[in-house]
């Protein structure tokens, strides 16, 4: 048996990182993370800190999707309700801005809440193309309420801290970043106790959930409730990193983005999430890179860009779902096993 | 007053676009009868039927008489490769991973049409006779009349012939046990590959009516969205059910879009289609499916 | 409550069940003994699994009434029903397949746990406290038990059948039973792996205190491990007592003689 995972007792054994290396190296991970803004440039940060609310986004589809089976192409309609509560209270009510993305969270929540009622009769499918009306439901409302300013939409001032305005990417790292590794770390929690299994096991079988014990439209409720709290929470994280919330700014292909980042990433596992988010997210800037690398050869190369992206983004959802449809973190597994040791288990 | 002679017009036009979504409907729910594929690619088959006969009819000079089959043909060719190379590997996957495949299939049409073509909308060559129609007093926009007619003739050749062939036989058996049919000797993977050249010709076929009416874009494949509406309030697998709702959302969008703006017709339609899931979600002429534990 | 039925667990009685124009369940009427090894018996079709399924309330009966423990069952939901001692198992396997071993048996204690959503996100205090305790009692009790310690971090796609079988009875015995029900228990095992599991059922009997019910076509193991008989054909109880008396019942003969179509005739509902 290899030294690294001889377990202990139950509790090192259930614990998320079960090896002292796997210790080590996450560790090392946050050092990083905290070092990374004093020596990343501004394009650097602002990259990171898109990546983090992708990340948080997609976690909650995650949640919904991955964990417990409930497709939705509603993710980013419900980013947009926690953008414009944030927003609205931000101009409003002026209160801080920890207690405006908990508000936009639970206010969220009770919308996905809502947008899951039907999911214990509609399933599947049904229940992604009802999540897509929501959606449509959603853009009509923030686009013709006077409170969210019509298709104008919102501007708002930064967030503040101790009088301190966090209005550059450096000084926003600090506030997305942190909360997007709690909201991981609940994730992650989540799936060691009863309510993550419970999500799973409706995921895989739902009828016969039921009847061991789980009351599947408290569940799926739940599992709404959680993913469109995630949800809101990102989309407040939005609203304070672009500080301009339009209609516009949350539509369908963005819902459609994070399905594709937890297919591409790995469909119920919390590193799929992450990796999936992250790795869709610089898709676009390395072919802008690239872009920018040929245009001495190929003028037309920018104008090129925009399709081909879409182009890239179709072929990655659809060459992940047929070649690696349990996708990076699956990968990244394999590798692991490679090299034997190495931090999460999930 | 109420202006009759108006209502009608309206209520004529929207039977005009309804006739569009109803044969385009009935091309998405063959594929699903079929394969059980919710394609939601169809709108970007539509989008490239258009764009194959602006290519055919504006690029290479040809006459709308052989554009439109060489629109219909390129669908086809989608089709077949479509299913082929995308579709047959994902036998026996989660319908929604197949669902997103469609979604990613989308997307890289989208994508293809825009480095071909570029970015801008286009209009169609002109091909159908301008002359106006009247129906009664009510007047009707040529293209769309025409539309029409050319819709309802494909409509009814489907259902009639899906009645009436070996094809439909073989389709029939096929959605309603694949196991079955297989063993009854029908060639299963005939009938997957033929709904998709099929389908997918129709929506080809369909989207160069699409855009000699409203011009072609790279973004027409949003009529993807509302064909999605009408096959469920419908029935996913249900012709009728796409004729009927393809019929019914079309004359609601144009009431929608004349007296309420044009803003609100997603508005109108989706909350139909909540409406619909809430009370009967398996649309209106579909098949119910029980579960077994 | 008097002596006979406070020795009863469960109570069905004139249960009837339709699907369309299929008569799964007629007039189904039988009691299990506390305690006992009870058999449900018949040919294929005969409505045994709808039968559980009723108990569990997937299905609603269209006449009749269950009770378990004296308390009758109408009305109340599957969920709360497993809450209150109805565990069991599937005919064809209903194990979670995307979850290892571990947490499929994990899942079976989920509706006598109290963690709710709060404590889970944080996975402090209440939270790491059941689910420690939990997997301590599952090891101890369960795993070891079964003998299944070298597969539980096995992700249950991999396993062969008949483990598949030994995950889902320690799935059922860890929702805490009161009344175990299984859908075939050995169906499509080998002589030894029947065996295995025979003795298990015995042994779930005597020491943890559990009442079995369950559904079984190897009439070898029925007549030996079971008190009580119930036999069932076209969704109607046709003979009931204990396992010598009914396999030597004509009725039942006939019945399963009828695996061809003239005892099917013969034994169909006309004739019963
Ligand atoms: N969900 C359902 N819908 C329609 N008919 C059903 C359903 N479930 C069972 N049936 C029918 O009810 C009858 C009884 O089936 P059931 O599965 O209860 O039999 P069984 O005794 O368990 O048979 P086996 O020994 O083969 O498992 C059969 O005719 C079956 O086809
Ligand atoms: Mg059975």
């Amino acid at each position: 048996m290899r030294i690294g995972t001889l377990k202990t007792s139950y509790a090192a054994d259930e614990a998320l990182f079960d090896t002292r290396l796997q210790k080590l190296l996450i560790l090392l991970a946050c050092a990083a993370a905290v070092l990374f803004p004093f020596v990343a440039s501004p394009y650097w940060l602002f990259l990171a800190c898109l990546c983090a609310i992708n990340v948080a986004s997609a976690t909650g589809l995650n949640i919904l999707t991955g964990y417990t089976g409930l497709v939705s192409l509603g993710q980013a309609a419900f980013m947009s309700v926690g953008a414009y509560t944030v927003a609205v209270l931000e101009i409003h009510a002026g209160t801080p801005f920890l207690l405006n993305l908990l508000v936009g969270g639970l206010l969220t929540a009770l919308v996905g809440i809502g947008v899951g009622i039907p999911s214990l009769r509609v399933k599947g499918l049904y229940l992604a193309i009802a999540t897509i009306a929501a959606s449509v439901v959603l853009h009509f409302v923030f686009a013709h309420w006077p409170l969210t300013g019509g298709m104008q939409g919102l501007s708002m001032p930064p967030a503040r801290l101790f009088g301190m305005a966090l209005d550059q990417p450096f000084q926003l790292y600090w506030l997305i970043l942190p909360v997007t590794g709690l909201m991981v770390l609940g994730a992650a929690n989540l799936f060691r106790t009863r309510v993550g299994r419970a999500f799973i096991a409706i995921r895989d079988r739902d009828i016969s959930a039921e009847v061991l014990g789980i009351p599947l439209l408290r569940y799926k409720l739940m599992s709404f409730a959680v993913s469109s709290f995630y949800a809101g929470l990102a989309g407040g994280l939005w609203a304070y990193f672009f500080r301009v919330v339009t209609p516009e700014s949350f539509p369908l292909v963005n819902s459609i983005f994070y399905l594709a980042a937890i297919i591409v990433g790995g469909m119920g596992t919390i590193l799929g999430g992450i990796l999936g988010a992250v790795f869709m997210t610089m898709v676009p800037e390395l072919l802008k890179f690239v872009a920018g690398l040929v245009t001495p050869f190929y003028p037309d190369a920018l104008a090129l860009l925009a399709p081909v992206r879409t182009i890239v983004f179709g072929s990655l959802i659809v060459g992940f779902l047929i070649f690696e449809p349990h996708g990076l973190a699956e990968i990244w597994r394999r590798i692991r096993r490679f090299f034997h040791l190495w931090p999460f288990r999930t | 007053m109420t202006d009759w002679l108006f209502l009608t017009e309206v209520f004529l036009a929207g039977l005009g676009s309804g006739a569009l979504y109803a044969v385009t409907g009935v091309a998405f729910v063959l594929i699903y009868k079929a394969t059980r594929v919710v394609n939601l690619a169809i709108g970007e088959i539509l989008m490239l039927g258009g764009y194959a006969f602006f290519g055919a009819a504006a690029g290479w000079h040809l006459p709308a008489w052989v554009a439109l089959p060489v629109a219909i043909l390129a669908g086809a060719l989608v089709g077949a490769v479509v299913e082929r190379g995308l579709i047959r590997p994902m036998i026996g996957e989660s319908p929604i991973s197949v669902f997103m495949v469609t979604i990613g299939l989308g997307s890289i049409l989208a994508g293809f049409v825009q480095i071909v073509w570029g970015a801008d909308p286009l209009r169609l060559p002109e091909f159908l006779p301008s002359a106006p129609i009247f129906i009664g007093e009510a007047y009707v926009a040529p293209k769309v009349a025409y539309g029409f007619l050319a819709a309802m003739v494909v409509v009814t050749a489907f259902v009639l012939g899906l009645r009436f062939s070996r094809g439909g036989v073989a389709l029939k058996a096929t959605a309603a046990d694949q196991a079955a049919a297989y063993s009854v000797g029908i060639d299963v993977p005939r009938v997957f590959s033929l709904s998709w050249i099929v389908a997918c010709g129709v929506a080809a076929g369909a989207g160069v009516l699409v855009g000699a009416i409203g011009g072609i874009s790279p973004t027409m494949g949003v009529f993807g969205l509302s064909v999605l509406v009408v096959v469920i309030v419908g029935g996913l697998d249900s012709m009728a059910g796409a004729l009927v709702g393809g019929l019914f959302i079309g004359v609601v969008e144009a009431f929608a879009g004349t007296f309420l703006g044009g803003e609100y017709r997603f508005l109108v339609t989706f909350s139909i289609l909540i409406l619909i899931l809430m009370i009967r979600p398996y649309g209106l002429f579909g098949t119910h499916e029980i579960e077994r534990l | 409550m008097t002596e006979a039925a406070r020795d009863v667990i469960l109570d069905v009685e004139g249960v009837s069940l339709a699907f369309g124009g299929v008569r799964a369940l007629t007039d189904v009427s039988f009691s299990v003994r506390r305690g006992s090894i009870t058999a449900v018996i018949g040919p294929n079709g005969a409505g045994k699994t709808s039968l559980f399924n009723t108990i569990s309330g997937f299905y609603r009966p269209r006449s009749g009434n269950i009770a378990f423990d004296g308390r009758s069952l109408a009305g109340t939901a599957p969920p709360e029903r497993a809450r209150l001692g109805l565990a069991r198992t599937f005919q064809n396997i209903a194990l979670f397949r995307g979850m290892t071993v571990l947490d499929n048996i994990k899942l079976g204690r989920h509706a006598h746990m109290r963690t709710g959503l709060l404590d889970a996100l944080v996975y402090r205090g209440r939270a790491r406290r059941e689910e420690l305790e939990l997997r301590a009692e599952i090891e101890e009790r369960i795993i070891d038990f079964l003998e299944i310690q070298h597969i539980r971090n096995a992700p249950v796609a991999t396993l062969p059948y008949g483990l598949r079988k030994r995950v889902e009875l320690a799935r059922a015995l860890a929702m805490r039973p009161r009344l175990l029900m299984l859908d075939e228990p050995v169906a499509g095992m080998n002589r030894e792996e029947t065996e295995d599991m025979a003795r298990f059922i015995l042994d779930v009997k005597e020491e943890w205190d559990v009442t079995i019910l369950m559904v079984e076509h190897d009439m070898g193991m029925v007549m030996d491990i079971s008190d009580h008989v119930v036999v069932l054909n076209f969704g109607q109880v046709i003979a009931e007592g204990g396992p010598a008396a009914v396999q030597a019942d004509p009725a039942v003969v006939a019945a399963y003689l009828g695996a061809g179509d003239l005892g099917r005739r013969l034994s169909g509902p006309e004739a019963a």
